[in-house]
């Protein structure tokens, strides 16, 4: 039998019952589109993690104060609390390690802004000029603090998009403006750029000030709350982070590594505990939808299971003028696999405009990946093969005499 | 030539053995026209499905052209059929919603033949079998009784077999058109020289062929080429 001819009574097959063939090809159309839709979500969401995760900065490791500990029990004031780390410890780090980049420290605080007619409690970062490389942060209008800012200690403030539009309004441009942190005036010297979300807390509601100023009028005190050191490229972060925790121990002292008074923290760790987490969303999604695609499957096997029955007689004539078993058999198991081709390619279409329309009214962040539209493929042609494998065999199994009598 | 030696079938229900047919032997030349007759529950039914390779005997020897089918697997029986016989059945078993052509060309879609050669050999046993040329796109389901076992007769002959197996052909038919029906077959073999085998009940069908071959309870009873004198008896 020739292979155009198997595909020609395959269409003369299922166009006789167009109704029921559309029906089961719509349940496979279904499964393939929800595989497609639960992965593109689930890949969207990892990518969308992972650009989250890379605004903070890059190749970033974050030191911060830890809980101090002394000998016997003490009421702790939780970790970050401990003033341990200073400028000096950060001039350290930059000045010793080659694989390092910038070194940013900071001394952070929330505090009542008021402008002249508005108030918000935000954060009031002091930091340096060498913030925005290790940050990524760039700015909109104005300029970012200066060392010269810093080394007089100026009463001058860079802010961010979304602290401006609770003090100012949306869209106007503060440069020159005076606000008040914690009662004294600052004057605006810039305005940053939005960032946009940031999984862990918003980087545009903000104001920043020059470290010295803020260890002088906000903080009182000479230390600093955070180190923030960006790493040359992403696989030297490791070893920068190993080699800022031994320069710390030994420049405060202290010989056993699990007493130490400070915490750092790799961006890279981060990131691969956030992707394990979409992972793992991933697969749950996918596996729901795979369920949708086994039922699909189901309603093929039962479709052909019907269509033998009802063809008995048409299976007996065709043996009983020649067809072989592996002839009958082929043409059902044709018919199955054509049945799951036409729903998945459906499907694949179906699911990657769902997707896109998702994605375009802004629901969710979805991305449509080669390997999913394959792996539906795949899927729905080994469900055709596997579903109309019982059926096919039936078929070709039917006795001619015994068939040519069914009524 | 068909030659079959002491077949016998032996249908086993339990621990009863039926014999739907014992011993059987004859002989039928190329070119016969010959009825087997019988009443029903004779074995006829039987000896029709061994002689059209649906089937094999429990115990004796079939040979069709010189070719022993009565030992042949499943696929190899297919094969005998697709090449050697052609079916006519009673209930007609033609595609329902197939066109004429597509209904008789449909043996040699198992054979591979190439399309145009399909066409073209099912238009000559068409005409051979005597339908119209303006039936040929007709669904069968829009032809006449008569019409339609005329394009089953179309379908048997269009692989060009040695034998035509016709099982009640005019049992689904009225008088009139069964007596056109059966004009046709013996115009098959009188004029094209087919060896056609005729499975009836009817003593007004078996009329038609040169010979009769009558069975019951699974055996040979008589075996006339002269079967006026049979009826009249």
């Amino acid at each position: 039998m020739r292979f155009t001819d198997i595909l020609e009574e395959t269409y003369a097959a299922l166009s006789t019952n167009k109704a029921r063939s559309g029906l089961t090809i719509l349940g496979i159309v279904i499964g393939i589109s929800s595989v497609i839709v639960m992965l593109a979500i689930g890949q969207g969401a990892q990518s969308s993690i992972q650009s989250s995760i890379q605004s903070i900065g890059s190749n970033l490791i974050i030191v911060m104060p830890g809980a101090q500990r002394g000998p016997g029990t003490f009421v702790s004031a939780g970790r970050g609390s401990a003033r341990t780390l200073t400028l000096d410890d950060a001039n350290a780090i930059a000045s010793q390690f080659s694989d390092v980049s910038a070194v940013a420290p900071e001394v952070s605080g929330r505090y009542q802004v008021t402008s002249k007619s508005l108030n918000t409690n935000t954060t009031v970062d002091g930091t340096v000029p060498s913030y925005t490389s290790v940050r990524n942060v760039t700015i909109d209008s104005g300029s970012f603090i200066s060392d010269l800012n810093n080394s007089g200690a100026a009463k001058v403030a860079v802010i961010g998009p979304t602290a401006r539009d609770d003090l100012f309004g949306t869209g106007v441009d503060p440069v020159g403006q005076i606000i008040r942190i914690n009662k004294i005036e600052f004057k605006i010297i810039g305005l940053t750029k939005t960032k946009g979300g940031g999984g862990f807390g918003s980087q545009d509601d903000m104001i920043f000030i020059p470290l010295t100023t803020a260890q002088r009028y906000l903080s009182g005190n000479q230390y600093v709350t955070t180190i923030s050191v960006a790493a040359r490229d992403a696989k030297s972060t490791a070893n920068v982070q190993q080699e800022i925790t031994d320069l710390l121990l030994s420049r405060h002292h202290i010989s056993d590594p699990t007493a130490a008074d400070f915490n750092t923290l790799n961006q890279a760790d981060i990131a691969s505990a956030a992707s394990s987490i979409a992972q793992i969303f991933t697969i749950l999604l996918g596996s729901v939808a795979g369920i949708s695609l086994v039922v699909g499957g189901i309603g093929i096997m039962n479709m052909m299971l019907t269509n033998v029955t009802e063809r008995t007689k048409e299976i007996g004539l065709r043996k009983a003028i020649g067809a072989k078993g592996g002839d009958i058999s082929l043409q059902f198991l044709i018919e199955a696999i054509t049945l799951t081709f036409l729903g998945g390619l459906i499907g694949v279409i179906l699911g990657w405009a769902v997707s896109f329309g998702i994605t375009y009214f802004g629901l969710i962040q979805t991305k449509v990946a080669l390997s999913s539209i394959l792996l539906a493929f795949g899927v729905s042609a080994g469900i055709g093969i596997i579903f109309g494998y019982y059926p096919a065999r039936r078929a070709a199994k039917l006795n001619p005499i015994v068939a040519l009598r069914f009524e | 030539m068909i030659e079959v030696k002491n077949i016998s079938k032996i249908y086993q229900t339990g621990d009863i053995e039926l014999f739907a047919l014992k011993n059987v032997s004859f002989k039928i030349e190329d070119g016969e026209f010959v009825a087997i007759m019988g009443p029903s529950g004779s074995g006829k039914s039987t000896l029709m499905h061994i002689l059209g390779a649906l089937d094999t005997p429990t115990s004796g020897t079939y040979w069709l052209d010189g070719k022993d089918v009565s030992t042949l697997s499943e696929d190899e029986l297919a094969i005998i059929r697709r090449d050697k016989i052609g079916f006519v059945f009673q209930s007609f078993n033609l595609l329902p919603r197939a066109t004429v052509l597509r209904n008789v060309m449909l043996p040699l879609v198992y054979e591979g033949v190439a399309r145009e050669e399909r066409e073209q050999r099912a238009r000559e046993s068409l005409q051979a079998a005597g339908l119209d040329e303006a039936h040929f796109g007709h669904l069968s389901n829009q032809l006449s009784g008569g019409q339609i076992q005329r394009v089953a007769i179309a379908r048997a002959l269009v692989n060009n077999p040695s034998l035509i197996l016709a099982d009640e052909p005019t049992g689904n038919l009225d008088t009139k058109t069964g007596e056109i029906v059966l004009g046709t077959f013996q115009k098959l073999n009188q004029e094209k020289g087919r060896t056609i085998i005729l499975i009836t009940h009817e003593h007004e069908v078996a009329e038609h062929a040169q010979r009769i071959i009558f069975i019951r309870d699974g055996g040979i009873v008589s075996d006339q080429k002269d079967h006026h004198q049979l009826i009249i008896q």
